[in-house]
C-alpha cells in the first residue's frame, strides 16, 4: 500500500453531500493545506457540471426516461441512476422514482435498513434500493469523483473521515460505516458532525482559537441542518498546562431542518392564494418553495425590506400569461418561521409530544414540535449536570441552575446564513441565562456556515495523525440491556424488567468496557433478543450496574438486539449462561459480544434485528 | 517534417539547392553548420512568419446551444421571447421578468464570470493612453487627433473574465433547447 497522502472529510449529509481533503504531506502544524473537492454530478441530461455540493437524491428512472448517453458520467459509461443535481429536478417532477433523506432512514428504528424499500411510494416495477445502498450509491459517487481527479492517490488508501450525527445510534452507526466498508473506504473513522464544525472553527481562527476560548467555558454547537438538527456540549478544559476539548453531552436526533423551514412557508403562502381562489399542483408548490427560500433569505438578512415579490411560474411554454404572481411578507416570515421554528420561550419550555422510540409505521418520524428553542431548551435542561463531575467545572454552575449555562455558541448550517435567525436563537439563549443571573454567550464566529462539516472533518482527519488539539468525549451515551429481575412473577403481568450496564458513558475509541459479572442465557441454535437501553445522563454507572427503575427522561428503550449461538457440537436447545462485553472500535462504532464462561469462542451481537421481526 | 519518406530524387534535388545557398548566403551556411554538429538552429530562425490568412471563421453552435438551453431552463428565455408581449398588461410582464431576470442572472453568474471593462462610474471623465485595446474600448463622437484621448465613460462595458459550461455527453443532441414535458 502507497502512502496515505491526504486526510479526507466526508459530510454525508441528509440533504448534500461534501467532500473536503487536507494534503498532509504539504501541511506543518497550524499551516495546514486544504481544499473542497469538486464532485462532477449530471446537472441535466447529458451535461455534467463540477460542484461543491453533491444533492443526497437518487433518482430510479423508467428505462425509456433518459437515453443512455445523456447519463454519463466521468467515470461511468451509463449508471442506470442518477445522483445529485439531476436527481433532484427529476424527482421534483416525478416523486415517485426519487429517493431522498436515505440518512433519516437509515437512523430510522421502525424499518429494516438492510430491505429495499425506498422510494416508499414507488409502484411495484421500480427496483427499490434500501437505505444502505443509497448511502452506499452516494459513497460510490463521491469515490469515484475523487478517484477520477486523484488518480495516483485512491479514496480507497487515504484516511477518511465519515460525520455523521451526534445523534446517531450505534445501528445507525455501524451502517454508515458499513456502507463505507462496502465501497473500499478501509481507513476509515466516524466524526460527530457538531465535533466536526467545532474543529472547522479551530482550523478557520488560524490558531487564534485558543484566544477565544479559556477554561471553563461551554461550547454550545447548533447544527440545523438541511434535515436534521444536532446539539452537542463542548467543555473546554486543562491538562498539562494547555486547553483541552471535552464533548460532555450531545442531544436527541432530531427530524427538523431548513428544508421544513422553507416548505412551511410555502404552505403559509399556498393557503394565502387557495384564499383568493387559486389553487397549486405539486409541481407548482416546488416552484413555490423555491422562491420562498430566496425571498425569505431576502428578507431576514435586510431590516429595511417589507415585502418581496414571489412569482410561481407556468408549467406551459405561456410564461405571462400562467405566471403566478404573490408576495411574501415580513409578517408572514416572522409569524411562520421565527415564531413558528424559533419562538421565545422559557427556559422551562419542553418540546410537545416526543417522537415515539419505535413507529411502526413506514414514514420518517419527523419531530412534532417545530420550536427548535423548545428541543434546545429540554436538551439545557436534560443535561443539566453534564460537567458536574468534569475536573475543573465543579462549582461553576450554581445549585439552583434549572439547566447548564453555555459561555459561547457555535452554529452551522445554511440556515444562519440568515443572521436574524442566528441573533434570535442567542438572544432565546441569553435571556435565559438572563433569568438565572448568568452572564451573556459570547458567538463563535467565522465557520463556512454550509462546507463546515466536511472541512473540519478532513482537518480531524490531519490532527489525528499529528499534534493538533483534538475533542475527547467517547461515547455520549451509557449502554444497558435488559434482564429480567429476580421478582417472583405476579399473573397478568410482564416480568419487571431491570437494566444491566454493559457499556459506561464516554467510552473511547478503541477500547474495551470490562466484562459485566452478571450472566444472561443464551438458548443455544436459536436467535436471543434482548430490551436495549441507552443514557445519555447516567455518566457514573459502571458495567454491572444494575437499574431497578427509571424515568423515560433518563433512559430509553433502543431497538432490541440479538445474539445467536451456533448449534455445532452443543446440543440445540441447551441454555449457555454468557456475559455481553462492549467494545468501541477504532472506526467508531459500538460492538457488542457475547463471551461464555468456559472456551475462547465469542459471538457478535447484532444491532440491527429489525429484518428478521 | 516527412523527410525521412521523401525519395531519392527529391533529396538530391533538395542538396543542389542547399549546396548553392550555402555558397551564397552566409546565414544559411552557418545554420547548416550547427545541424551538421547536431545542434538545432533556434526555432525563430529556422520558422518564417506564416502569411496572415482573412481571420473569418464559423462559430460553434454549441455552446451557443448549450447557454440557450441553460437560460431557458433556470430562466424561460426562450418562452418569455417565444411570446406575444402586446397582449398583456405591464403588471403580467412584470410578473413573468421576475422568473426570467432570477434565473437567467443566476446562469450568468454561475457560468460566466462578468466584470465591467471599465471600473470607472458612468459619466466619469477618463483619458486612454495610445495603443489602448480598441476592442474594449470604442470611442465615439469627435474622433480626431492622436491619443492619449480624453473623454466621457459613457458605457462601462463587459467582459467575460471565465466562462465554464457544464460538459456535455457524446450524442447530446443540443439543438433541444427544453424538452416537451408529456405527464403520465
Amino acid at each position: 500500500m502507497s502512502e496515505v497522502r491526504y486526510a479526507v472529510g466526508i459530510d454525508l449529509g441528509t440533504t448534500h453531500c461534501v467532500m473536503a481533503a487536507v494534503d498532509l504531506t504539504a501541511s506543518d502544524r497550524d499551516a495546514v493545506v486544504e481544499r473542497i473537492e469538486a464532485i462532477p454530478q449530471l446537472t441535466a441530461p447529458g451535461a455534467v457540471e463540477e460542484r461543491l455540493m453533491l444533492p443526497s437524491f437518487l433518482y430510479l428512472p423508467h428505462p425509456d426516461e433518459l437515453r443512455a448517453e445523456d447519463r454519463v458520467l466521468p467515470w461511468d459509461e451509463s449508471p442506470p441512476f442518477v445522483i445529485g443535481e439531476l436527481a433532484r429536478t427529476m424527482g421534483g417532477r416525478t416523486p415517485i422514482r426519487l429517493v431522498a433523506s436515505a440518512k433519516s432512514w437509515l437512523c430510522h428504528p421502525g424499518v429494516d435498513r438492510r430491505a429495499a424499500i425506498l422510494p416508499v411510494e414507488a409502484p411495484e416495477e421500480v427496483a427499490r434500493v434500501s437505505p444502505l445502498q443509497a448511502s452506499m450509491r452516494y459513497l460510490e459517487h463521491l469515490r469515484a469523483a475523487w478517484d477520477q481527479q486523484h488518480p495516483d492517490a485512491p479514496l480507497t488508501e487515504q484516511d477518511v473521515v465519515l460525520t455523521v450525527p451526534a445523534s446517531f445510534d450505534p445501528v445507525a452507526r455501524e451502517l454508515t460505516a458499513e456502507a463505507a466498508a462496502a465501497v473500499g473506504l478501509s481507513q476509515l473513522v466516524l466524526l460527530e458532525e457538531p465535533q466536526a464544525a467545532l474543529y472547522h472553527w479551530i482550523l478557520a481562527s488560524g490558531g487564534e482559537w485558543r484566544k477565544q476560548v479559556r477554561v471553563g467555558d461551554i461550547i454550545l454547537v447548533i447544527d440545523l441542518g438541511g434535515g436534521t438538527t444536532d446539539f452537542s456540549l463542548i467543555a473546554v478544559t486543562e491538562r498539562d498546562g494547555s486547553l483541552e476539548l471535552v464533548r460532555v453531552a450531545v442531544g436527541d436526533h432530531i427530524l427538523l431542518g431548513g428544508d421544513n423551514m422553507d416548505l412551511a412557508l410555502a404552505h403559509a403562502i399556498r393557503a394565502k392564494l387557495a384564499e383568493q381562489g387559486t389553487s397549486l399542483d405539486p409541481w407548482q408548490l416546488q416552484g413555490l418553495t423555491h422562491g420562498c427560500r430566496n425571498a425569505k433569505e431576502l428578507l431576514l438578512s435586510d431590516a429595511s425590506v417589507e415585502c418581496v415579490p414571489v412569482v410561481v411560474p407556468s408549467r406551459g411554454s405561456r410564461l405571462i400569461g400562467g405566471t403566478l404572481r404573490t408576495e411574501l411578507t415580513r409578517e408572514e416570515v416572522t409569524r411562520n418561521l421565527v415564531e413558528g421554528f424559533f419562538p421565545r420561550v422559557d427556559a422551562a419550555a419542553r418540546p410537545a409530544g416526543r417522537a415515539r422510540a419505535a413507529l411502526t409505521k413506514l414514514g420518517l418520524p419527523y419531530a412534532q414540535d417545530a420550536a427548535m428553542s423548545r428541543h434546545l431548551a429540554a436538551f439545557l435542561g436534560r443535561q443539566v449536570g453534564a460537567t458536574r463531575d468534569l475536573e475543573g467545572f465543579a462549582g461553576r454552575l450554581p445549585d439552583s441552575a434549572t439547566f447548564l449555562h453555555p459561555t459561547a455558541v457555535l452554529f452551522n448550517g445554511g440556515v444562519f446564513k440568515a443572521q436574524s435567525l442566528l441573533e434570535r436563537t442567542l438572544g432565546i439563549l441569553n435571556d435565559w441565562l438572563a433569568a438565572e443571573n448568568a452572564p451573556p454567550a459570547r458567538l463563535l464566529a467565522g465557520i463556512d456556515l454550509d462546507l463546515a462539516v466536511a472541512r473540519g472533518a478532513a482537518y480531524y482527519g490531519y490532527v489525528r495523525r499529528g499534534d493538533g488539539v483534538r475533542i475527547r468525549g467517547g461515547t455520549a451515551k451509557a449502554y444497558y440491556v435488559g434482564v429480567e429481575s429476580a421478582m417472583p412473577a405476579v399473573p397478568g403481568m410482564e416480568p419487571p424488567i431491570e437494566a444491566l450496564c454493559i457499556a459506561p458513558f464516554g467510552m473511547e475509541e478503541g477500547t474495551q468496557a470490562q466484562l459485566p459479572p452478571q450472566e444472561v442465557g443464551l438458548v443455544i441454535g436459536e436467535p436471543v433478543r434482548f430490551r436495549f437501553f441507552g443514557s445519555s445522563v447516567r455518566r457514573t454507572d459502571q458495567v454491572g450496574t444494575v437499574l431497578e427503575q427509571w424515568t423515560p427522561e433518563e433512559v430509553e428503550e433502543l431497538e432490541e438486539i440479538e445474539a445467536t449461538l451456533p448449534a455445532e457440537d452443543r446440543q440445540p436447545g441447551e441454555v449457555v449462561p454468557v456475559r455481553l462485553h462492549a467494545a468501541v472500535t477504532e472506526v467508531g462504532t459500538l460492538r457488542l459480544e457475547a463471551v461464555p464462561r468456559v472456551g475462547t469462542e465469542t459471538w457478535k451481537v447484532e444491532f440491527d434485528v429489525r429484518g428478521e421481526g | 517534417m516527412n523527410d525521412s519518406k521523401s525519395s531519392f530524387l527529391s533529396r538530391l534535388a533538395l542538396a543542389l539547392r542547399a549546396g548553392w545557398r550555402i555558397l551564397v548566403d552566409g546565414e544559411f551556411a552557418s545554420g547548416v553548420q550547427q545541424l551538421e554538429r547536431g545542434e538545432w538552429p533556434s526555432p525563430v530562425a529556422a520558422v518564417a512568419e506564416p502569411p496572415k490568412a482573412a481571420a473569418l471563421r464559423d462559430t460553434l453552435p454549441e455552446s451557443a446551444l448549450q447557454l440557450l438551453t441553460l437560460l431557458q431552463q433556470e430562466g424561460r428565455f426562450v418562452d418569455f421571447l417565444e411570446e406575444n408581449v402586446t397582449a398583456y398588461s405591464d403588471a403580467d410582464i412584470g410578473g413573468a421578468a421576475r422568473v426570467v431576470h432570477e434565473g437567467c442572472r443566476k446562469v450568468i453568474r454561475e457560468y460566466l464570470h462578468i466584470e465591467p471593462v471599465r471600473e470607472e462610474a458612468e459619466g466619469a471623465r477618463l483619458t486612454l493612453p495610445a495603443g489602448f485595446d480598441a476592442t474594449a474600448v470604442r470611442l465615439t463622437g469627435n474622433v480626431v487627433g492622436q491619443p492619449p484621448f480624453t473623454g466621457t465613460l459613457m458605457h462601462r462595458g463587459w467582459r467575460v473574465r471565465q466562462i465554464t459550461l457544464p460538459k456535455l455527453a457524446e450524442g447530446h443532441d443540443v439543438r433541444v433547447l427544453a424538452p416537451a414535458e408529456v405527464e403520465l
